[in-house]
């Protein structure tokens, strides 16, 4: 998943390092695992349309799960991301159907470019505010999201005293037409979203290899007190990262009122959740400074193909919270397996080095 | 090796051998721990000290080998075993809990209870206040023991083992924090613990600390065992030879070549401490290119603030600093890394390194920005930087793409200090840039001072070690209280006025501060 405990692993040619690459490719292997399984126990599963089906579902969950795994890499958390899914989709449904009332006889409509660009920065504005509170304001991550969480929440009730804003579909003579390509729209056959989330994550494992700024983010969760002595802006690495899982959230806000043509209030309820698992399932370290975009991606897909391939079997939604939960675990264990084992064959290399 | 009357052993090591994966620690190893005495154990980094000791200790259990307890054979299962028995271990790695007070550190898993089984902390900070009194540091035992300085927090490490009342008490390094007073104390604590009867195992790299409370001395290399004398029929020279085999010269020499203009200038710098007045105290200095400047001080005389102070990393400091002339008016630490300047902190593992990053990540973690165009990092030139940078420190290490916590503490530091390299600074402050690496890498640190000063970086070390600020010193500035007490060049410089310097301002006055 990584380039750098791949190129430790290389040199050495015992059997640990078999079992080592092995684990290192646990997420791999587990993905590997459901798509085998469920295409034989699952009649249709591997069929184009369901594959495309399940690809839209899981995007969802693995946008956010990017913008979290930047934030827990730099030894955050940010669990305020449901809840700004759910008040980005109020700001873009109610903007599609409102506009804003500028209180002298006049109402502004924006074209769908616009509200998508809106929403967006209230995204990130939300994020910055976390961000914010967690630098400036010294209050934990933990704390700071787990507020921004209830407050995003209410604002997205307010905005419509709970009810669900219908039939975005907008009016010609406003040009607030055409919110629904978002969610419905194809290019080159694959859906809007996908091409979406392809861009956002290349440009996400982009910037954590080959940029300062991605260097940065692994340095402050690695050891904050030595990245600041090194001249690292740690304050402005964190306001990034809770920036970007804003943004993150955003996207999704606007795919799924794009997806449904309605918001409602309540949507994104315990997605950040969804999201931790996938980062950590990935490969994503609670402590800091580990994890990977690409691995979050895979962790994405693993959790979100066991639940629909788990839906499409019949299997009550009660058992596939049990199955969910200790297929997270599992991870988890393994990934310390993992550690003990690889720090047990650099020891070995150590050795041989002398 | 004829042993004196009255110094019987009480523990003894046969042909003992750890075994870590792929690694052997400690090689057929037989040694003896004298009653009453103080049984020296000397080494380079990596030579198997810690793991012998660790094995005493019932930390870790020998691969082969006896272990024989007045004559008896024993195994320890754990450490609480090896306590039971009487034997009582200072670690080299702070072993504290630093939310609780130093009372609760001190009893730490052997609380006083009253008859309700409730912790009684009056009768524990009684007891602890004894202890450490003894120590005279000023530590009062309800306090936290993460509010305390480094050294501090090493002396309630010590009051701790010396609490156990224990017949064989091991001190790995105890003294690599402590000030030149707070060694003297400490030793006096062994002095009187050897006239008990205690067996003392002593850890260290200062030498001539060894040859001065040492009666026995056994030195280790490469896991072996290559010498085992009294410390009266020994030297520093045979010391030195038998760890590294061959003669070796602590300080690289100075080449006398003259400093040149100055570099860079402090005025009037002061850090007001949390609990009132202040940790630096109207400091004025100056730096020349290619000028080494020690800077001598016990712990807490204010070097390390002051450093923080230099590199911004204080908002509430105040004071002006120059460059090259020029004011330096940027007050946090990234600019001022730009602006020329770059520590090497005293603390590697907590400020100097990102332990699971690589060696190379680490290595440009300052510089990154040297590498890049637009917002790309050139994969090429970083590795280049990197490659050339560990060449010419001689850092060991297979692969930089290694994680850097897998490297000995000597070649940690040779990273840190080359971090703080490729920013291409023009003033470097070194904090202690020799606390806890071996011999050969100390060395090769000072060599590296030398060498950078002669291409005309001005550098400002601090240290708590006599004899080093001595060797390498152009100039000498002594810290005491937070106040600067004295400036010497090399030439007039006595160890008597820089000790005297170091003390001003400790007399009554200090001892009021502490109630």
């Amino acid at each position: 998943m990584t380039d750098i405990p791949a190129k430790a692993a290389a040199p050495s040619a015992s059997g640990g390092s078999l079992l080592l690459t092995l684990m290192k490719l646990r997420t791999f292997i587990a993905l590997i695992a459901v798509l085998v399984f469920f295409s034989i126990a699952a009649p249709n599963f591997l069929s184009a349309a369901n594959l495309i089906l399940m690809a839209k579902h899981v995007a969802l969950n693995a946008f956010l799960a990017m913008g979290m795994t930047f934030v827990i890499i730099t030894g955050g958390i940010d669990l305020s991301v449901g809840s700004i899914v759910g008040l980005c989709g109020m700001v873009a449904g109610y903007l599609v159907l409102n506009g804003i009332d500028l209180q002298i006889g006049y109402t502004v409509y924006f074209n769908v470019f616009e509200i998508a660009l809106i929403t967006l920065l209230v995204g990130i504005a939300i994020g910055a505010v976390n961000g914010l509170l967690i630098t400036r304001l010294n209050v934990a991550p933990f704390i700071a999201t787990l507020g921004t969480l209830y407050v995003s929440r209410g604002l997205a009730l307010l905005s419509s005293d709970g009810r669900t804003f219908p039939n975005l579909v907008g009016k010609p003579e406003l040009g607030t037409t055409g919110f629904g390509y978002l969610g419905a729209g194809k290019l080159l056959g694959l859906p809007v979203s996908i091409w979406i989330l392809l861009v956002v994550a290349l440009g996400a494992a982009y910037l954590a290899r080959y940029t300062p700024l991605g260097r940065h983010i692994f340095a402050v969760g690695g050891n904050e007190r030595a990245s600041r002595i090194s001249g690292v802006r740690v304050n402005m690495v964190k306001m990034f990262v809770y920036m970007f899982s804003g943004f993150c959230a955003a996207i999704v806000g606007l795919i799924i009122s794009s997806e449904l043509m309605a918001s409602h209030p309540a949507t994104g309820e315990s997605f950040e959740l969804n999201a931790i698992a996938a980062a950590v399932l990935g490969g994503t370290s609670m402590s800091g400074g580990r994890g990977t975009i690409g691995g979050t991606i895979v962790g994405a897909f693993v959790i979100g193909i066991l639940s629909d391939g788990l839906v499409m079997m019949g299997v009550s939604s009660f058992w596939q919270m049990v199955i969910k939960g200790l297929v997270i675990i599992v991870a988890v264990v393994v990934d310390q397996a993992q550690r003990r084992l690889q720090s047990r064959v650099t020891l070995m290399q150590m050795a041989k080095v002398g | 090796m004829s042993s004196s009357p009255g110094h019987d052993v009480i523990l003894k090591l046969e042909d003992i051998s750890k075994v870590y994966a792929g690694t052997v620690a400690v090689k057929h190893a037989n040694f003896e721990v004298r009653k009453g005495a103080v049984n020296v154990l000397v080494g380079e980094n990596g030579a198997g000290k810690s793991t012998l000791m660790k094995i005493i200790a019932g930390v870790e259990r020998p691969t082969a080998g006896r272990i024989l307890l007045d004559g008896n054979e024993v195994s320890f299962s754990s450490s609480g075993d090896a306590v039971n028995r009487g034997i009582g271990m200072v670690f080299q790695e702070l072993n504290l809990f630093g939310n609780l007070s130093v009372a609760e550190n001190i009893f730490a898993t052997r609380e006083l209870t009253n008859r309700f089984r409730k912790i009684d902390h009056k009768a524990q900070e009684r007891l602890a206040a004894d202890f450490l009194v003894q120590l005279e540091a000023g530590i009062r035992p309800e306090m936290l023991v993460e509010d305390l300085r480094i050294g501090q927090q090493q002396l309630v490490e010590i009051a701790k083992a010396v609490s156990l009342d224990a017949r064989i008490l091991i001190m790995d390094e105890p003294t690599s924090a402590l000030s030149a007073a707070e060694v003297e104390i400490l030793f006096k604590v062994i002095a009187d613990l050897k006239a008990r009867g205690v067996a003392i195992v002593y850890i260290s790299h200062r030498l001539e600390e060894l040859i001065r409370i040492g009666d026995y001395i056994t030195v280790l290399r490469d896991g072996r065992i290559t010498g085992q004398e009294e410390m009266r029929n020994v030297d520093t020279q045979w010391i030195v030879r038998q760890m590294i085999g061959s003669d070796a010269k602590d300080f690289a020499k100075a080449d006398g070549h003259q400093p040149g203009e100055e570099v860079f200038r402090a005025e009037e710098i002061c850090l007001p401490r949390v609990t009132g007045g202040l940790a630096v105290d109207h400091v004025s200095l100056s730096l020349r290119a290619g000028e080494i400047l020690g800077i001598y001080g016990l712990m807490g005389a204010g070097r390390s603030e002051l450093f923080d102070c230099i590199m911004g990393r204080h908002g509430q400091a105040s004071g002006r600093i120059f460059i090259d002339g020029k004011p330096v008016r940027e007050r946090d630490t990234t600019r001022r890394i730009q602006r020329g300047l770059a520590l090497i902190p005293e603390d590697r593992q907590r400020e100097g390194l990102v332990s699971i990053l690589s060696v190379a990540s680490n290595l440009t973690l300052a510089s990154l920005s040297r590498f890049v165009s637009l917002f790309h990092i050139r994969g090429g030139a970083e590795r280049q930087a990197v490659v050339q940078m560990v060449k010419e420190l001689a850092v060991k290490v297979a692969d930089p793409a290694q994680e850097v916590s897998s490297l000995s503490g000597g070649n940690q530091q040779k990273v840190v200090i080359g971090k703080a390299l490729l920013t291409g600074p023009k003033v470097l402050l070194m904090d202690e840039p020799s606390r806890g690496i071996d011999v050969g890498a100390k060395a090769d640190v000072f060599r590296t001072m030398r060498k950078l000063s002669r291409d005309g970086l001005g550098i400002l070390f601090a240290t708590s070690d006599l004899d080093e600020v001595m060797a390498l010193s152009d100039r000498i500035a002594v810290m005491s209280n937070g106040k600067l007490t004295g400036m010497f060049d090399r030439a007039e410089a006595t160890e008597a006025a820089i000790v005297a310097a170091s003390a001003l301002g400790h007399g009554p006055a200090h001892g009021e501060q502490r109630r």
